[in-house]
């Protein structure tokens, strides 16, 4: 039993999200990690955006930041700058990320400054009423693509990593204690590391695309996320409907902040 | 001798500024410039983001650390920042935002001086909320509120927007920077409870929170939903008026520490001239060049724009026969000072929207016109 | 899989937080050795004796709802 009442503001719950919603299992995860590293609370901050997925901060016990749409990743990046010795963990979802914070997201990727940034990817616009994102399977349903979605969908973790990211991972809810692991090792890493989370909306997403049942949505992580190893054997054929999970990319690159440091000795002169 | 820009600079830094997040725009671009080179050199903390909007994100996010923060833009960028100003005034987080004023909408004329957004500077983020915004007409001038700016967002826990244009911007002139310790500096004030009694949002009877920065030992939460005491959302409608109503009372019940003018021969005036910022230059001269025709002008200059200088218009009213407002847009303050006249003078206004400044003579004729 | 795996010596102690139980029975569905069920809408331990304690319910529910000891 791991005591996560230790690290939750216990006077907020039950949480906001719906039956069957993934979210709480990325937050477990996330406290499971953040207990193994040992990381001190006082030195902790969470910031997320809008959405059901910014609902996260509010529940963990440390400095919690609840932005403005789109905007967690702008606000983060002045708190890293100003005391860089904070852990900061950014979470947001794909709509708050990639379409009303899409250039925060590359740029915050570009800048490499040491954020930890957990995606809750569910394809849709959960807290709004399940209209399409930018993660929308093309054909899928959603309120405002009542007649399937006729948009292709971002690759997250393909933009970050072409934008610069030095740790990028993809996990799910179904494989909760290696998300737990990915999100560990997002931690760890000194520079913009980010963890792509697969994880299911029955009732915004599930409802209308056949699976209403949070167990389905669960059955269908269970059959489409595939291990790094596994998705490398598999054919072109095989891999269709499939994603891949694990690290994707880890790189070493300068980060931002410790830059920044090193231009002030350089520079400095009131001392 | 410096630039209105970088007067703002360097009394950003007496101030304590430490962080700065900003985006380039002209007129305003080089008080981003000469910051990316004072604040590394004092262990600061420069920025160019992505864009005008992460601009004004970073300087919250830098605040809520402890440490003073500033962004400055113009026109099209104050427009983008206006969300975000509107959360730290719903978060109450203190921070400078400098808009150097350009002729709008749109893109309008960036490298011509206007005062078209003192009324965005008031109403430009949605929501109920009290707003202080200052305006100077000189390097000097633009100094020292850059410096009281700072004071005022760290007393009242609040945005401050101070309101230059591209006259006072780019107008190179003569600046005495004070000795330091001469300066009044004004820093938050810190928590009065340890972190197990502490509410971030405590009702207190100044109405002024008292935030603890990040990473001091208080782990509260920080939103733009409306909150209560302990900074979660709340839906209850008790706790939903009292901060709204809060939120413009903190800064009405401190107008009189807020507001702040200056007065040219008024006490005989039967013109009086209500101008402010690079017009109230012109203003000045006015009035001298109105003594000596032997037109009794005087002048109201304010140098805090949002409270409005309700009272000071007032009793200007009850003393002249008519006040005439030049500005660089067409009447957004006029209509302020009609409204606190209370219709007991004629109020004529004189817009110039052509990219120049108003002339000390456009001002004489306008007043030898309406005696 | 199921019965092939003999039952740890010490019981599991499996607790259910109803207040916060949701009912998506994602503990339900997914338990090795059927352990659970629900009733009323929410999850039951109906078989405690049968964990082995694999800890997936807990791992795997949303709501904080459900523990292994």
């Amino acid at each position: 039993m791991f005591d996560y009442l230790k690290y939750v503001r216990e006077e907020n719950f039950p949480h906001i999200w719906c039956s069957g919603c993934g979210d709480g299992i990325v937050l477990k995860a996330l406290l499971r990690a953040v207990d193994k590293l040992g990381i001190d609370r006082d030195e902790a901050v969470m910031v997320s955006g809008i959405g059901c997925s910014s609902r996260t901060p509010g529940y963990v016990d440390v400095n919690t930041l609840h932005t403005t749409h789109g905007r967690a990743l702008a606000f983060a990046t002045g708190v890293k700058s100003a005391k860089p010795h904070l852990t900061v963990i950014v979470v947001t979802g794909d709509g708050d990320a990639t379409a009303i914070g899409g250039n925060h997201f590359i740029h915050a990727a570009r800048r490499n400054i040491d954020l930890t940034v957990l995606l809750y990817n569910n394809y849709i616009y959960g807290m709004t009423g399940g209209q399409c994102s930018p993660t929308t399977p093309r054909g899928a349903r959603a309120s405002t693509a009542p007649f399937g979605n006729l948009e292709p969908p971002f690759n997250i973790s393909g933009l970050a990593i072409a934008a610069g990211a030095s740790f990028v991972a993809r996990g799910d809810v179904y494989n909760a204690k290696k998300l737990e692991t990915l999100i560990l090792k997002a931690l760890q890493k000194k520079g913009f590391s980010l963890v792509e989370v697969v994880t299911p909306c029955p009732t915004a997403y599930g409802r209308r695309n056949r699976m209403a049942n949070p167990v389905k949505m669960m059955e269908h992580l269970r059959d489409t996320a595939v291990s790094m190893e596994k998705w490398e054997s598999m054919s072109g054929e095989e891999r269709a409907g499939k994603f891949r999970t694990g690290v994707l990319c880890d790189v070493e690159r300068p980060e931002y902040t410790e830059e920044y440091a090193r231009l002030v000795e350089e520079v400095r002169t009131d001392r | 001798m410096m630039q209105g820009n970088q007067a703002c600079a360097e009394g950003a830094v007496a101030a304590g500024c430490r962080f700065f997040a900003g985006y380039p725009i002209t007129p305003s671009s080089e008080i981003a410039e000469y910051l990316s080179i004072m604040l590394p050199r004092i262990g600061g903390r420069f920025i160019q983001m992505e864009d005008e909007i992460a601009a004004m994100g970073a300087t919250i996010g830098a605040s809520l650390t402890g440490v003073k923060a500033m962004t400055a833009t113009s026109g099209p960028g104050f427009s983008l920042k206006q969300e975000n100003i509107g959360y730290a005034s719903m978060a109450e987080v203190p921070c400078v935002v400098v808009n150097v004023m350009r002729g709008g909408p749109s893109t309008g004329t960036p490298t011509l001086p206007a005062q078209m957004d003192v009324q965005q500077a008031r109403w430009g983020s949605h929501g109920d909320r009290g707003v202080i915004a200052l305006t100077a007409k000189s390097a000097q001038e633009t100094f020292q509120q850059t410096i009281r700016a700072f004071n005022l967002a760290e007393r009242y826990m609040t945005p401050v927007i101070l309101l230059l244009d591209e006259i006072t911007g780019h107008t190179t002139e003569k600046v005495v920077i004070p000795e330091r310790s001469t300066l009044e500096i004004v820093d938050r004030a810190a928590p009065d409870e340890p972190p197990g009694e502490y509410l971030p949002y405590r009702l207190t009877d100044d109405c002024i929170p008292r935030l603890a920065p990040f990473g001091t030992g208080y782990r509260y939460n920080v939103t733009g939903l409306v909150h209560n005491e302990t900074g979660f959302p709340t839906n209850d409608s008790r706790d939903i008026a009292c901060l709204i109503e809060r939120l413009t009372k903190k800064i009405e019940m401190h107008e009189d520490d807020i507001v702040q003018w200056n007065e040219v021969m008024l006490d005989d005036a039967e013109v009086g001239i209500f101008a402010y910022g690079s017009v109230a230059r012109s203003a000045n001269a006015a009035v001298r060049l109105c003594r000596e025709a032997g037109l009794r002008a005087g002048l109201l200059e304010p140098t805090v724009l949002w409270p409005f200088p309700t009272k000071a218009v007032l009793e200007m009213a009850r003393r002249v026969k008519v006040i005439v407002v030049p500005e660089l847009n067409l009447g957004q303050m006029a209509r302020e000072v009609s409204l606190a006249a209370q219709c007991s003078v004629p109020v004529r206004r004189l817009g110039r929207v052509d990219g120049n400044p108003i002339t000390p003579q456009q001002i004489v004729d306008l007043v030898g016109e309406v005696l | 899989m199921a019965g092939q795996q003999s039952a740890p010596k010490e019981p599991a102690v499996i607790t259910v937080n109803v207040a916060w139980c949701k009912g998506c029975e994602i503990c339900v569905a997914f338990c090795p050795r059927n352990v659970l069920e629900m009733e009323g809408g929410k999850v039951k331990v109906a078989r405690p004796e049968d964990c082995i304690k694999c800890m997936l319910c807990e791992l795997r529910c949303p709501d904080f709802a459900i523990t292994v000891e």
